[in-house]
């Protein structure tokens, strides 16, 4: 080969763009920012609640129940004198662990059944695709009852059963990114380099994919939340004494707690879950239109 | 002319700014031109240079973060800066129009083609009756032979060349002052481009509009234009008479834009195409003296001192440059001594024998095609689109499956049809560098991971020989090692086609298909890819299958040219003697169509209708639906005529005999614009 220093290439240099990263981009919107500290508050109280709240959230005080808010009990205490508080406080602990968990796992299990439906397509498509509608037709809801009441609710099978339930909603997600990387001239040229299929679809086409991925874990986060909260509200989910938002509504429901005036018992429980769901739809929105610029 | 002023459109000292990430920055500076009242006005220049920019901001269609921050335009004696949102919105719909690249995208999909183009009709307040009957007149007066089923049809009903056609009858509609085409028959193909020039014409003729001309294509702008200005880095860097500056450039970065282009019989072994060194400035470069002294061999203190004025050269010529007496002589950016050639081996490297695909729906993409590369040898794929090319292309590598009873080997041996099937051996002979190196590299894989992956996986090296091949790899085709650490979206177009080059190189093929390499390109970037493919194959022996719709490129680049038309082979030959005839009546009309720098404009050889369906070819010989030459006997009608042999592997698919297809030459002289 010639080694002609070249001529058509030498004289400037190509221009490198300057530009700030993604996650420069990210940091920049007050959106994310907003999501994030709330996520966060609600880790930190996940991870150390027990040393932040002034009460144990199972100590009973049986000479202060249905106490209203007050400067001792700022959210007030429930039917057995328990702080509120600390229950919302500590209550982040369980959902916390459960929903992350989960939606990982459903992720997974979607990402690697949408990856394969979209590069193998022809039968392999249409038959996992028709399993996975038939799925989908069931109320995720009823779905789940099966399950736990077949297991026995527990964490792990809160995460297994939420994570199963996902993976089909992921993988039609992920298949339709797939579908169109599939025609680019990339992926020819690596099956022109006899790669494998594997080697194909998780180092060529996921990086491409990753970004919708992103987005749809974040969005099924904020689902996984409201389905552990109504699992536990439907007593299917968190058992109690633990605290629990979900639980913790129901307990109050149970003890006629709103026709009785006791707001509290159901407002902040339900709050936190708002919170939560919220903060991590801001971090979605703003992931979306970062991607999207 | 009339009373007021001489000039339809006049632009003077416009400068345009797009505000970038909170900075200005200049995209168009000092642009000044005139184009008389039913004059046709040309704007030449390459990607970035601001062409478009030009065109949207006469019409003031810039996007929200460009503006005019200075200078004047004036057109028909009205200043379009200045008005309101009634008066602007008539200008318009009255006096400009504007016919964009893509027509479909420029329809609307939902609306049927009778009822969008009497729209425009009734803005210039007609009735809707008298709309309707409008669009139907107009329709027929751009060729469309039954407008009437035309405009009940949608546009994706419609192929490129009858859509763009019915954007033209829109552009018409309110009989404009000025029509701005911009890049009006990119999208289209050769024979199909050739036509919708020729209406434009027309046209232009009928209706004594004045037209400014958008395009990249120097020999469109030769064609159409009687004047035309070159436009780089958002200046204007030479403006004339489009033959005297086509003919006789005086800038240095017209005459290095004309020396990229094959032409004039060019051949890759008689010399390298020259070069323009470096890279488009980027806009806002705040340069202080010629945009263009980075890259031109004549730069002196004086050009990098201080911006060149336009200097009036005589003959109602312009250009800016100090130089401008020497640019012809401008030295040359690459030597145009050409290594010794490889021989051409004699026994054919790649042979396909009894070649079809049928995709579904009985749409048959190749008939039979017999075929043989030898080792060495470049086989240029000419065809419109549709013809088969690409199929063709995809089905030797194994991308494609062929119909049963195919035969491809290669060296002698039979290739597996499907490329899972064939072994590593058989991979590495087989590379291919596609057409757009976007698609063809993935993003979000670094450079170095690019070119070393065909190394490791089908050269199986590693470690230190890695490296060292990785060097050579990234020398040869004129990278840096700087620019192993980046991200494909951090190149030049021109850069990542190299890249493209260097993985089909990696693993040492012996042959490389080259699916429209440079299509996505500019011309000046084209020409050191086309130098950089040429050079490859003299190191290495290289076979190359180059397909391109381009006949300029395929001549310079090509030893065989193979003409397919419905996934038949029409002619194969030689490439001189594909050239210089006798000719398939199929080629006859592709060359015709080619639009020429060189002033001389025969009279075109005219195909009628459109390309049929694969799916439904027509009987006997499938071009006799179009063919100008068609038999009054029947036969072409009837029989599938057999592939005649001429001279030294010349063959011809026609029923007339090859001393008749010479004696009536093609048309050489008579018309011109």
């Amino acid at each position: 080969m010639t080694v002609e220093a070249g001529a058509e290439v030498a004289v400037s240099v190509p221009r490198l763009k300057a530009e700030p990263t993604r996650w420069g981009l990210l940091l920049r919107r007050p959106t994310f920012l907003t999501g994030a500290a709330v996520v966060l508050f609600w880790i930190v109280c996940a991870l150390f609640g027990h040393l932040i709240a002034s009460y144990s959230p199972l100590s009973q005080q049986l000479l202060g129940t249905n106490a209203a808010p007050s400067a001792t009990h700022w959210f007030g205490t429930d039917n057995l004198g328990r702080d509120i508080l600390a229950r919302v406080i500590v209550g982040s602990r369980e959902i916390l662990i459960v929903t992350p968990l989960a939606t990982l796992l459903g992720t997974v299990l979607g990402t690697v059944l949408g990856l394969a439906m979209g590069y193998f397509a022809g039968l392999f498509d249409t038959l996992v695709g028709r399993v996975v509608e038939a799925v989908l037709a069931f109320p995720s809801v009823i779905v789940s009852f099966l399950f736990i009441v077949a297991l026995g609710p527990s964490v792990p099978t809160l995460i297994l059963v939420i994570g199963l339930i996902f993976a089909p909603l992921i993988a039609r997600t992920v298949r339709s990114s797939v579908l169109t990387e599939r025609h680019l001239d990339y992926i020819a040229s690596a099956r022109l380099l006899g790669e494998k299929p594997a080697r194909i679809m998780f180092a060529e086409i996921l990086p491409n994919v990753m970004p919708s991925i992103l987005v749809e874990f974040t969005v099924r986060l904020g689902y996984a939340i409201f389905t552990v909260a109504t699992l536990s509200f439907l007593g299917f989910g968190i058992q109690p004494p633990t605290a629990d938002w979900g639980a913790d509504i129901a307990y109050a429901n149970q003890n006629n707690a709103l026709i009785s005036g006791y707001w509290w018992q159901v407002l902040f429980p339900a709050l936190a879950i708002a919170s939560l769901v919220v903060a991590i739809n801001l971090i979605t929105d703003a992931i979306e239109q970062v991607l999207a610029s | 002319m009339t009373e007021h002023s001489a000039s339809l459109l006049s632009v003077s000292h416009l400068d345009v700014t797009y505000q970038v990430r909170g900075q200005d920055r200049l995209a168009l500076g000092d642009v000044s031109f005139e184009i008389g009242r039913g004059e046709s006005y040309g704007l030449v220049g390459e990607s970035g240079s601001g062409k478009s920019t030009v065109a949207l901001a006469l019409m003031r269609y810039l996007p929200k973060n460009g503006r005019v921050s200075a200078g004047t335009v004036r057109i028909n004696d009205q200043d379009p800066l200045a008005l309101g949102g009634a008066a602007l919105r008539a200008l318009r719909a009255k006096t400009v129009s504007m016919v964009y690249q893509e027509p479909l995208r420029a329809l609307n999909p939902s609306l049927r083609v009778g009822k969008q183009v009497a729209e425009a009709f009734a803005v210039t307040g007609l009735a809707k009756d008298e709309a309707a009957a409008g669009a139907e007149q107009m329709l027929r007066k751009v060729q469309i032979s039954d407008p009437g089923r035309v405009m009940q049809r949608y546009p994706h009903e419609l192929s490129g060349g009858m859509a763009q056609r019915v954007v033209i009858a829109m552009a018409l509609a309110s009989d404009p002052s000025l029509l701005i085409l911009d890049e009006p028959t990119t999208a289209l193909d050769a024979t199909v481009e050739a036509e919708v020039l020729d209406l434009i014409s027309a046209l232009r003729t009928e209706f004594s509009t004045s037209v400014l001309f958008i395009s990249h294509n120097l020999a469109v702008i030769a064609k159409m234009c009687d004047r035309v200005g070159v436009l780089y880095a958002g200046e204007l860097v030479e403006e004339g008479g489009a033959q005297k500056v086509f003919d006789n450039p005086r800038h240095p970065y017209t005459v290095g834009l004309l020396r990229c282009i094959p032409r004039g019989g060019q051949r890759k072994d008689r010399g390298r195409l020259d070069t323009i060194p470096g890279f488009l400035p980027t806009p806002g470069h705040g340069l202080t003296g010629c945009v263009f002294a980075a890259r031109c061999a004549l730069a002196q203190d004086q050009c990098r001192a201080a911006e060149p004025p336009l200097i009036d050269i005589g003959g109602g010529r312009t250009s800016r440059c100090y130089f401008h007496e020497q640019a012809p002589d401008l030295p040359r950016a690459t030597p145009a001594e050409v290594a010794a050639s490889a021989e051409l081996g004699q026994e054919p490297l790649v042979v396909i024998q009894g070649l079809s695909k049928t995709f579904k729906g009985g749409v048959r993409a190749l008939a039979g095609v017999d075929l043989s590369v030898r080792k060495g040898e470049t086989l240029g794929l000419v065809g419109e689109s549709g013809s088969g090319k690409t199929t063709l292309a995809r089905v030797l590598l194994g991308l494609t499956a062929p119909d049963q009873g195919a035969v491809i080997t290669l060296d002698g041996a039979s290739l597996a049809p499907d490329v899972r099937r064939r072994d590593r051996d058989e991979l590495r002979k087989l590379q291919i560098v596609f057409q757009n190196p976007d698609s063809a590299l993935n993003r979000r894989h670094s450079i170095r991971s690019l070119i070393s992956r065909p190394l490791v996986r089908l050269a199986g090296l590693g470690g230190q020989q890695l490296q060292q091949r990785l060097t050579e790899l990234v020398t040869s085709v004129r990278l840096e090692e700087r620019h192993l650490a980046l991200h494909p979206a951090q190149l030049s177009g021109g850069l990542k086609q190299r890249v493209a080059i260097a993985r089909a190189f990696g693993s040492g093929p012996s042959v490389v298909v080259c699916d429209e390499p440079t299509s996505a390109l500019d011309v000046s970037v084209q020409a050191a890819i086309l130098n950089l493919l040429a050079d490859l194959q003299v190191g290495e022996r290289t076979t190359y299958v180059f397909i391109s719709h381009d006949l300029g490129l395929v001549r310079y680049l090509s030893d065989r040219i193979v003409v397919l038309y419905l996934g038949r082979i029409m002619e194969v030959g030689p490439a001189e003697t594909v050239f210089s005839g006798p000719h398939h009546p199929y080629t006859e009309a592709l060359l015709s169509a080619v639009p020429s720098l060189d002033g001389v404009h025969p009279e075109r050889i005219k195909l009628t209708g459109e390309i049929p369906s694969a799916a439904n070819p027509p009987s006997g010989c499938v071009f006799h639906t179009r063919c100008p030459r068609r038999l009054s006997t029947g036969e072409c009608e009837s029989t599938e005529p057999p592939l005649h042999e001429g001279e030294t592997g010349h063959q011809i698919r026609c029923h007339i005999p090859l001393a008749e297809l010479r004696k009536v030459p093609v048309p050489t002289s008579g018309g011109s614009k």
